[in-house]
């Protein structure tokens, strides 16, 4: 089943392309890493699959009416905003809102999403917390309990896991790669090479607003390619818990 | 505090405050006689001083006070920022440039409605200007700066009124109306402003869901299926309605959109869409009680509305800051 099909998407910013004809499909039970430097236009692509920004070419998701769209995808913004000082809970079940009827309170099985969404993510001690006062990793994990409590078959998350603790680095990778085990899909921002490698079923490589390479992480984090648009040598090395990969030194 | 008891006792407090609004005043009448002069008095002077003085005023307190507090809720809530104001979007002032101008050049007097009409008018221009200027699809950001544009230029034009002024009689009566009051209205004036205000109540109450999902900004609100375009018209639209139809029979009162939010943000977990009716219902109140005590403190001196509230009000808002500021450190 495709859960996302981009078809020679295009935007423009001014005169400059930001993405340039990019077509991709994303089928069930995928972890995609997006991978790419800076500014290669990941935040953008992703921003306009899910129509919040003007674009040329087709995607199945932007012909989808709004309403519709919030139950086929969810999105974690990089950009992490809780405005106000409301508990955990009432964050996470905002991750509803495209279930309830206008005015309607949280019925039962939305009560089990946002518990489920709540566990998943590790945070049944904060639960009656105030969000605000968290740390700043504890509201990422927060916002990304919110993003799992929509509950939709593909979530597209910009760089979730920046910011976090090893140990909540790789429990959220980890909910993710679990996400996609359960036939799900995740399409994720990651700067994180190494993690990226070892979690996600498959990576696609960006720079300058076009796909470089689409593929496994073997077959994608090549010295070349890494070389090239990253600046920096990696390869995948044995390691003492089995094959890894790893950024190694800048190219000169 | 649950929901329920919140709402309960910010009725009970609204309902208590509005008879209280019905039973004081310089008549001095006791509470049985009133109470019968009210329901069943017919052309005796007690029951035109309960029916056509006492009754109007304290309906619409209560209205403005729901329309300021439900305004100043739904402003915080679209702007995420609790320094937000009804005032903001400029139609207070476009509103009271309207009425002014009425007074000014002596329409005022031409009819019984003529001043709140002009009010509505200048409110009118006033929308319809801030639609223009801020867009249809713009960020909050434009709709503050077109909204600071059009209080700016209304409070210039305002000004300019008052300097031209040619007597003095015109000038103090204007003034003194800019400081906002109850005093002396009428059940026309109800009749007139209230279903603005109520459509106004309705247009705002349709902004809720959207109001909690900003929470989470403006990307992740359009992500749930949201439509910001239309909540951001709703919201300027009923706005203009409430605060606009309040200004035109009342004047400026300030601080109960600022300051009502505020209090009431603790207690429904600050939630934005609770925050709505919790600021309406206190917001009534508040107004009320002011109301209450301008006739109370200084009864034979006019003590203007919008005066003693921001004499309380601004003292209020210091200490929330006081006690709050460790929240927004």
């Amino acid at each position: 089943m495709t859960l996302l099909s981009l078809e020679h998407m295009t935007v423009t910013r001014g005169a400059r392309r930001v993405i340039d004809d990019v077509s991709l499909t994303i089928g069930a039970g995928e972890f995609v890493g997006l991978i790419g430097p800076n500014g290669a236009g990941k935040t953008t692509l992703m921003r306009a699959a899910l129509s919040l920004l003007p674009a040329k070419g087709t995607c199945n998701l932007r012909q989808l009416k709004p309403s519709e769209r919030a139950r086929a995808v969810a999105w974690l913004p990089q950009q992490r905003e809780i405005a106000w000082p409301v508990d955990v809970e009432t964050v996470v079940a905002l991750g509803r809102i495209p279930y309830l009827p206008r005015g309607a309170s949280l019925r039962d099985d939305d009560r089990a999403a946002v518990g489920h969404a709540v566990s998943r993510m590790g945070l049944e001690a904060f639960a009656g917390r105030i969000a605000t006062q968290l740390s700043g990793g504890e509201q990422a994990r927060v916002l990304i309990a919110r993003a799992l409590a929509q509950d939709t078959p593909l979530l597209m998350a910009d760089e979730p896991i920046a910011g976090l603790d090893p140990a909540h680095q790789l429990s959220t990778m980890r909910a993710f790669a679990d996400l996609a085990r359960d036939g799900r899909s995740v399409l994720a921002a990651l700067h994180d090479l190494p993690l990226a490698a070892r979690y996600c079923t498959r990576l696609i490589l960006i720079d300058a607003g076009r796909i470089v390479a689409d593929g496994p992480p073997r077959a994608v984090l090549t010295e070349e390619n890494v070389a090239e648009v990253f600046g920096v040598r990696g390869a995948f090395a044995e390691t003492g818990a089995g094959v890894a990969f790893q950024v190694l030194e800048a190219v000169p | 505090m649950t929901p329920r008891a919140l709402f309960t006792s910010l009725s009970v407090l609204l309902v208590g405050l509005f008879c209280a609004s019905l039973l004081i005043g310089p008549a001095g009448l006791g509470i049985g006689e009133s109470l019968t002069a009210l329901i069943a008095g017919e052309d005796d002077p007690l029951a035109l001083v309960m029916q056509e003085i006492r009754l109007p005023r304290a309906i619409l307190g209560a209205l403005i006070g729901v329309s300021l507090g439900l305004a100043g809720a739904a402003m915080q809530g679209y702007l995420r920022n609790p320094l937000a104001e009804p005032g903001l979007i400029g139609v207070s002032g476009s509103a009271a440039l309207g009425a002014v101008l009425a007074l000014q050049t002596g329409v005022a007097a031409s009819f019984a409605l003529a001043l709140p009409l002009s009010g509505l008018a200048g409110a009118v221009i006033g929308v319809l200007l801030i639609l223009m200027l801020a867009g249809p699809r713009g960020s909050s950001m434009t709709l503050i700066l077109a909204g600071i544009a059009i209080s700016a230029l209304a409070g210039a034009l305002t000004a300019l009124v008052l300097n031209l002024s040619p007597n003095p009689f015109a000038t103090s009566e204007i003034v003194f109306w800019m400081m906002g009051s109850l005093a002396d209205r009428s059940m026309s004036h109800v009749w007139l402003a209230g279903p603005i205000m109520l459509v106004g109540w309705g247009m705002i109450s349709l902004t809720a869901r959207t109001l909690d999902a900003l929470t989470l900004g403006e990307d992740a609100t359009s992500a749930l299926g949201l439509s910001l375009t239309a909540t951001r018209l709703w919201l300027v639209l009923g706005v203009a309605a409430s605060v606009g139809a309040a200004t035109s029979v009342a004047g400026a009162i300030g601080f109960v959109g600022l300051v009502v939010p505020h209090l009431m943000r603790p207690l429904v977990g600050a939630r934005p869409a609770r925050l709505l009716w919790a600021s309406a219902l206190g917001g009534a109140s508040m107004v009320l009680a002011a109301d209450i005590a301008v006739r109370l403190v200084l009864p034979d001196r006019d003590l203007k509305l919008g005066v003693l509230m921001a004499l309380v009000g601004a003292p209020l808002f210091l200490h929330l800051i006081y006690k709050t500021r460790r929240e927004f450190a």
